[in-house]
């Protein structure tokens, strides 16, 4: 195919499926997170007991579903759990997030705005990439620059976006002054987001010999099958207790769980309830669940009829049994939700009661807006876990309110471009991000994801608020605010958050359980040893 | 002499045919698939512009046949073209995960003959009693079992409960020689069943044939019964044995998809998947042509085979 080389080598790796639901520049979900992050050097409750101190040595193995021989190490270019995770061992970003989803400093020492929030000086920590060379404030700006290149598409192109990168300048080795396009009291949400690590000023091919900041050295690579990598005896947080780490790929949930099983891998990433519920009590491994890493929702189109009538959207948010959905759709695996994002994260509204399913209520606003006797068609697809057997249990439910609702299942590798701005009713899932981030991509008039069509020039004016508030608790009551609206009126029929499930052999110690997916502590392995 | 060499000349083109349609259909099927490798690259994030930047970059801007044209051409230089979505040429591709999966096809097709001719034989001898009555029934009851069952429950013995054998082949990437205990498990799942099918056919066929009166006039001439079994009764049944073998080595070259997926083989049937789901078309296209002419050749074989075993039947041409 006479494609002009130079096309594709803006694309040494595109890649799919991925992420899934996890949508947007911090997203994606799955998680598990080994401990004893920043300082404090302990480690929590760790698997199999019995915590001792780390030791050194051995090489884990650790098995990902993958994206199969096209896969990269460009750590711009993943979408997939499994680049996250190569890309979290070799590389470095300036933050990332904490268990509540708030941004912790990592490459970066510090941050500070000005009283405008609209200029911030990040100081680098002291740290030297895989070749020995320091990581100063030329390689924040490059690879920033990498990300944002408009010809290209890395996926966190749309976070970097609120960052002036050609008015941004060095102000010292390294001192990074990021001049933004307006007050952005989040900037370190941008700094921690999917995909936006540190890579050496000028670097391009990474599948040779990627050289970055992270916790592990490169030493080989095949797509598809395996990558090999070693101890940084020099990482600035400390070198890992491993010698070395490999990541294998299985994309079938079965063999990921027979190779560890069969010990041929020490641990294996996003295991079915049913595994995990199989083998929790069984003893020959251990299962580890991460809470809060996939939101499960239904969405309605806003903009539309029958969901532009904001008694409908209130009828069918009293329409659900979110437990029923949670057990049915889940395996139990999860929590109900209360028609908000992020749970338990930073921000998040908790203080708003508990929706309860209420049939006379749903009937009694139906009623107000008159349209009983409503028929709608669900999309679903069985793009991720639960989305089918939820639509089917929602038909249900919402058939005792007197709605008929058609359950319309599509195509799984175009699912998520299809229900972007067709149908009225559709299965949703997102993987852990900031609160903020959730608003940003998806609930604002600009949007370029709002899978709600929510466009509310409030509610927009709020967010702006928020960005240029400097004080937290005034952001705090802002963020409030604005869920308030989402929790009354709004499109997201949020029914419960998914656990990520994981499991390790028993030696495995280290691995955090308190981190949704793509978090910091999530697939970290520096912090991991082998008993 | 010469009749067949015209014959095998007419397969040959017929063959080429046949693969340009397998091409064509395969090429208008993926088209005809919901969206394309740009909105299948950006997955959950959907976002408008971001589809329009990838599909420019992947030139899938351009009309259909313009990139059918490109990629034909390209091919008739022995060009398979370039991925969409890696970048990487699509002959790289072929060439890694065909390795695996001749191993796999090559080893079954080894042990399947022997042991499929061998039951199938040892049936149609004790007809009607007891071994013949268990072999029966066994095949019968293992060509019913799906490979994804049967893989599964051969992995549950046999590496998790009793430790004989890894239960997958991960980490070991192409080099599976060097853990042949490895191929174990997926070797027998590929075996299961084709040495069913083609036991049963070898038994049936031998049956009828020393049922036939030949078989009976050559009893009369007093001819040893090893020598009309395997002499004359075998070959007429080998003939749609033969037939039988071609598909299934089709079949096992076909990716097998199954049994790489269970046991992280990375043959030619991951890449398959993989290049379906994400639309790379280059891929899959490539595939196809790799799929028709083993299919044309391999079939052509069998039906040589065939006309050498059973003249009479004549070939089809």
């Amino acid at each position: 195919m006479p494609n002009s080389p130079s096309s594709h080598d803006s694309y040494p790796g595109l890649r799919r499926r991925g992420f899934l639901a996890a949508a947007g520049g911090a997203a994606g979900l799955g998680a598990l997170a080994l401990t004893g992050c920043s300082g404090s050097g302990t480690t929590d409750h760790s698997a199999a007991g019995g915590e001792s101190t780390p030791r050194r040595g051995g090489r884990l193995r650790a098995a990902f579903a993958g994206g199969g021989a096209s896969e990269t190490l460009d750590p711009h270019l993943g979408n997939l759990f499994a680049d996250a995770a190569r890309a979290k061992a070799l590389f470095d970003k300036l933050a990332d997030y904490g268990a509540d989803l708030s941004a912790e400093p990592r490459l970066a020492e510090k941050w500070e705005p000005n009283a405008a929030l609209d200029r911030w000086t990040v100081t680098l920590r002291q740290a030297d990439f895989h070749n020995g060379k320091p990581v100063t404030a030329a390689d924040v700006l490059y690879s920033y620059r990498r990300i944002a290149d408009p010809e290209k598409a890395y996926r966190a192109r749309a976070s970097l976006e609120p960052i002036d990168l050609k008015a941004s300048r060095a102000t010292g080795e390294r001192t990074v002054e990021f001049v933004l396009k307006r007050p952005t009291a989040e900037l370190p949400n941008v700094l921690a987001a999917f995909g936006t690590y540190i890579v050496p000023d000028g670097a391009t091919g990474f599948d040779r010999r990627p050289v970055g900041s992270g916790p592990f050295r490169f030493v080989s690579f095949v797509p598809g099958r395996s990558t090999v990598l070693r101890r940084n005896d020099d990482y600035w947080d400390g070198a890992p207790h491993l010698d070395e780490l490999e990541f294998v790929v299985a994309n079938e949930e079965s063999a990921r769980v027979n190779a560890l099983l069969g010990g041929q891998v020490e641990y294996a990433h996003e295991l079915n309830p049913a595994t995990g519920r199989a083998h929790e009590k069984a003893g020959s491994i251990e299962i580890v669940r991460l809470r809060n890493s996939a939101m499960q929702a239904f969405a309605m189109k806003t903009d539309r009829p029958p969901f532009d009538d904001p008694r409908v959207r209130e009828a069918f948010f009293h329409i659900a049994d979110r437990k029923e959905l949670v057990d049915g759709a889940l395996s139990g695996a999860g929590e109900i939700g209360n028609d908000l994002f992020g749970k338990g994260y930073e921000y998040y509204a908790d203080e708003l009661p508990q929706r309860v399913q209420d049939i006379d209520r749903a009937r009694h606003l139906l009623k107000q807006a008159g349209a009983e006797n409503l028929k709608v068609t669900l999309d679903t697809s069985a793009v991720a876990t639960g989305f089918t057997e939820a639509a089917g249990i929602f038909r249900d439910q919402a058939a005792r309110a007197g709605v008929t609702v058609t359950v319309r299942t599509g195509s799984k590798d175009s699912y998520w471009k299809d229900i972007l701005d067709s149908g009225t009713l559709c299965c949703y899932r997102s993987g852990a991000m900031p609160i903020e981030s959730h608003i940003s991509q998806r609930l604002l008039t600009g949007s370029t994801t709002n899978a709600t069509k929510w466009q509310d020039k409030s509610f927009d004016t709020l967010y702006q608020q928020a960005q240029s508030t400097k004080d937290k608790a005034g952001r705090d009551a802002l963020y409030g605010r604005m869920q308030r609206q989402l929790h009354t009126r709004g499109g997201f029929l949020v029914w419960g958050f998914g656990d990520w499930i994981l499991g390790t052999a028993r030696s495995v110690r280290g691995v955090a359980r308190e981190a949704p997916a793509n978090t910091l502590d999530w697939a970290r392995f520096d912090k991991v040893w082998l008993a | 002499m010469n009749g067949l060499r015209s014959w095998i000349a007419r397969r040959l083109l017929l063959g080429v045919a046949q693969t340009g349609a397998v091409v064509l259909l395969v090429f208008a099927l993926t088209e005809a698939l919901p969206g394309d490798a740009a909105v299948a690259f950006a997955g959950d994030q959907p976002d408008p512009a971001r589809i329009a930047a990838v599909r420019e970059a992947m030139e899938l801007d351009e009309p259909a046949h313009v990139r059918l044209a490109d990629w034909a051409t390209g091919l008739l230089h022995g060009d398979f073209g370039t991925s969409l979505t890696s970048g990487r040429p699509v002959a790289a591709f072929l060439a890694d995960g065909f390795g695996p999966t001749l191993l796999l096809a090559t080893l079954t097709v080894l042990l399947l003959v022997p042991v499929g001719v061998g039951l199938g034989v040892l049936a149609a001898r004790r007809e009607g009693r007891l071994t013949d009555r268990l072999i029966s029934s066994a095949t019968l009851g293992v060509y019913a079992v799906p490979e994804f069952a049967l893989g599964v429950v051969l992995v549950s013995v046999f590496a998790l409960r009793l430790g004989w054998f890894p239960p997958t082949a991960v980490g070991y990437g192409t080099d599976l020689l060097a853990h042949p205990a490895a191929l174990v498990l997926p070797v027998l799942v590929l075996l299961a069943r084709p040495v069913c099918s083609l036991s049963r056919l070898v038994r049936a066929g031998m049956i009828e044939a020393l049922a036939a009166p030949y078989s009976a006039q050559a009893r009369r001439y007093g001819i040893s019964g090893a020598r009309i079994r395997y002499g004359h009764a075998l070959p007429n049944a080998l003939a749609p044995a033969t037939q039988q073998l071609a598909r299934t080595i089709d079949w096992l070259l076909c990716g097998v998809v199954v049994v790489e997926a269970l046991y992280v083989i990375p043959g030619l049937g991951t890449v398959l998947m993989n290049a379906v789901a994400d639309r790379d078309i280059p891929v899959v296209q490539g595939l196809a042509v790799v799929f028709g002419l083993a299919t044309v050749v391999i079939n052509l074989g069998a039906d040589l085979v065939t006309h050498h075993f059973a003249p009479r039947s004549g070939v089809a041409a």
